[in-house]
């Protein structure tokens, strides 16, 4: 393998890893706040969809990201409502509305554009899909020895998405780690009688951490539809909600480690798309499906302890009820 | 606290769910501009108006029978088993060997082979998940999910470098020999006086309906079964009773998984007969649906499998004759999760509150 096919690898990785990321986080701010969400992958579908639709109708790529941000809270607030309020199972719900979004946005783009399912295609001449941008210098160093070509492969040449993605990392880290609501929510995942008895609003805390993870799903599906692709497309999510759900575990609920594990599966996927790359390195026929298969093999062995040992939150998954 | 008469919560908490879950499937057509009237109408003519509707209709019953018995089972000893997809895609892979390893000389041989086959690959997909739930404490709801897309990665491997015949394009195993088909309801004398044209539902449907019964006894009528619920009950209580967590769980969760496996003899050996990529399409997930839909029981999971085989055959009608996608029963399945499964406790809320009034009004009467 040359340098270019390498850095050809670390480009596709940091774009496919961004959706994982951005999901990976907001799973993060849910599931340590003890709500567990299996339903990141519904949500980033109905932002996809409805950041892809809107951008199209209106022409902007922005409006479009509200628009996508706003379809994933109403999943999100639905979550909410049926685990917080109702203290219903919070598994079953994200089963639920994983099903919900894969029926509905075929249903609504259905209705709305009579292609099947699919948006039209959108372009960043229309102004409705984000433009990569080309970071300062990129141009001009491009021709420097080794880091040249990695400044302005790699780094450079992405949308404004990933790069916020990127910043997403240590401001996730600071909130959790270094202000008070960080504080109250993770205290409220381990010991949600210990933050009511301190007078702070369980509910609250809750309902807040679960709209966090309604933003960040509604900016991962609306990278998926108006950056990394041209267009909503049926299922296109195609699992990653589950792959950062798994990555999560991986990087055992914390940020940082959350973008290395994001950035390792992302790279899982870039090879799964270049077979002959990985023919050529190992010099054995790796069969594709074992790379796509890859991220929950690796998960499994986390789970099982080999590697550390994974402990969630210890309130995650049972609904709070007030002693009376 | 008013506690709601059993009767009510067993019939009638369902029964307002699926309602509810109606009543917005409703609304979702009417914002899509579809009439939601005509809708039930195609629906309910092509699931369940002609002999042949109901053929299909109990083709995706006898599957979900299997997947709804399935997820009942590992929820009574308290264990969400969300695998069903992966062991029935292998399950499906234990039926595909069993049917390619002879030339089977008479189907009810091939029959009785394929139902272990899929019984035991189904099982032992459930078993590594069982197991590190077992003696490591993962998360079964994750550890079965990750395996749902590795089954999923290893059929595609499966079909497309070993088990496809020389020559073929798609990926799929060769065609099953003549004695490894089952006889359709329409192959069957007596029956063939109701089903005159060929259906898909097939012998496989009586086999899960005794399926139904075996779970019923199981659960209720042996010790094993009672020490399952037990231990879904109170985990300490079943431990201090001296119940064996380990042997629970696994005996839970292999059970499921074979009973998930062996839906695949209804699709892959009664009508694709050849193994397909995604041959369970889905309905190792619908099986979720199902058990929270019948409440766990083995009477409720038939009815339920009814409906929803109903609600299937029906959204495949509404994708052949009207504009509407077929994707509509997605959005249904996954309200009826909602309401039944997740937001169970507002539809008792809101049920409890009314008998409440009806209960104030009796005493102020008096």
């Amino acid at each position: 393998m040359d340098y270019a096919t390498l850095l050809q690898l670390l480009d596709t990785t940091l774009r496919l890893a961004t959706p994982l990321l951005l999901a990976c986080l907001a799973g993060l701010f849910s599931e340590r706040s003890g709500i567990f969400d299996i339903g990141l992958e519904g949500k980033m579908l109905a932002a996809a969809m409805g950041s892809a639709s809107v951008a199209f109708l209106t022409g902007s790529a922005w409006i479009g990201l509200l628009a996508g941000i706003g379809a994933s809270l109403v999943f999100a607030a639905i979550h909410g409502i049926a685990s917080i309020t109702f203290r219903g199972n919070q598994l079953i719900s994200g089963v639920a509305l994983n099903f919900l979004a894969s029926g509905l946005t075929v249903l609504i783009a259905t209705a709305l554009f009579q292609q099947g399912g699919r948006t039209p295609p959108l372009s960043v001449e229309a102004g409705s899909r984000f433009d990569e941008l080309t970071l300062p210098f990129a141009e001009a160093l491009k021709d420097v020895p080794v880091i040249g070509p990695l400044y302005y492969e790699v780094i450079s040449g992405h949308s404004l998405l990933v790069y916020a993605a990127l910043a997403l990392v240590p401001l996730s880290w600071w909130v959790l780690n270094r202000t008070r609501f960080g504080l109250r929510l993770r205290a409220v995942g381990e010991n949600p009688a210990a933050v009511d008895t301190a007078g702070v609003s369980v509910v609250g805390l809750r309902f807040a951490a679960v709209a966090i993870t309604g933003v960040l799903c509604g900016l991962a599906g609306a990278y998926m539809a108006t950056a990394l692709q041209a267009g909503f497309g049926r299922e296109m999510t195609a699992g990653r909600g589950y792959i950062a759900l798994a990555a999560l575990i991986f990087a055992k609920w914390r940020p940082v480690a959350a973008l290395w594990a994001c950035l390792l599966f992302g790279f899982f996927q870039a090879l799964a798309l270049r077979p002959d790359v990985v023919q050529a390195v190992v010099q054995v026929k790796v069969p594709v499906p074992f790379l796509d298969a890859l991220p929950y093999i690796l998960t499994v062995v986390v789970l099982a302890g080999f590697i550390g040992k994974a402990i969630p939150p210890r309130a995650g998954g049972e609904p709070y009820v007030k002693e009376r | 606290m008013d506690r709601l008469p059993r009767w009510a919560d067993v019939a009638l908490v369902p029964l307002i769910s699926l309602l509810l879950a109606a009543i917005i499937s409703a609304l979702v057509l009417l914002s899509i501009g579809q009439s939601p009237v005509e809708a039930f109408n195609v629906m309910v003519e092509g699931a369940l108006g002609s002999a042949y509707g109901w053929g299909y209709t109990l083709y995706y019953t006898t599957s979900f029978i299997f997947t709804g018995l399935a997820v009942t089972i590992a929820f009574h000893a308290g264990l969400f088993n969300i695998g069903g997809e992966g062991q029935a895609q292998l399950g499906a892979l234990g039926v595909a060997l069993v049917c390619l390893s002879i030339d089977w000389p008479h189907w009810t041989l091939a029959l009785t082979a394929a139902t272990v086959g899929a019984a035991v690959f189904g099982a032992a997909w459930a078993a590594i998940p069982a197991y590190l739930q077992a003696k490591r404490g993962s998360h079964i709801v994750i550890t079965t999910i990750m395996f749902n897309y590795i089954a999923a990665a290893l059929l595609v491997y499966l079909l497309v470098d070993v088990l496809r015949p020389a020559g073929q394009m798609d990926p799929a195993s060769a065609r099953f020999p003549e004695g490894a088909n089952l006889p359709a309801l329409n192959d069957i004398p007596g029956l063939n006086l109701i089903f005159t044209k060929p259906v898909p539902a097939n012998v496989t449907l009586f086999i899960a309906l005794a399926m139904a019964v075996v779970v019923w006894a199981i659960l209720w009528r042996t010790r094993l079964g009672y020490q399952i619920r037990a231990f879904g009950k109170s985990e300490p209580a079943a431990r201090y009773a001296g119940i064996n967590p380990v042997f629970i769980i696994m005996v839970a969760m292999l059970m499921s998984g074979g009973l998930a496996g062996m839906m695949s003899v209804n699709n892959v050996m009664g009508e694709a007969e050849r193994l397909l990529q995604n041959s369970s399409e889905g309905a190792g997930f619908i099986g979720i649906a199902v058990a929270l839909m019948g409440r766990n029981h083995p009477i409720g999971v038939v009815l339920a499998a009814v409906l929803f085989g109903f609600l299937y055959q029906g959204g495949a009608e509404l994708g052949l004759w009207t504009s509407i996608p077929i994707e509509m029963r997605i959005v249904v399945q996954g309200l009826v999760i909602l309401f039944t499964g997740a937001l169970d406790m507002m539809v008792r809320m809101l049920l409890t509150r009314i008998f409440g009034l009806f209960r104030s009004r009796q005493l102020g009467a008096a």
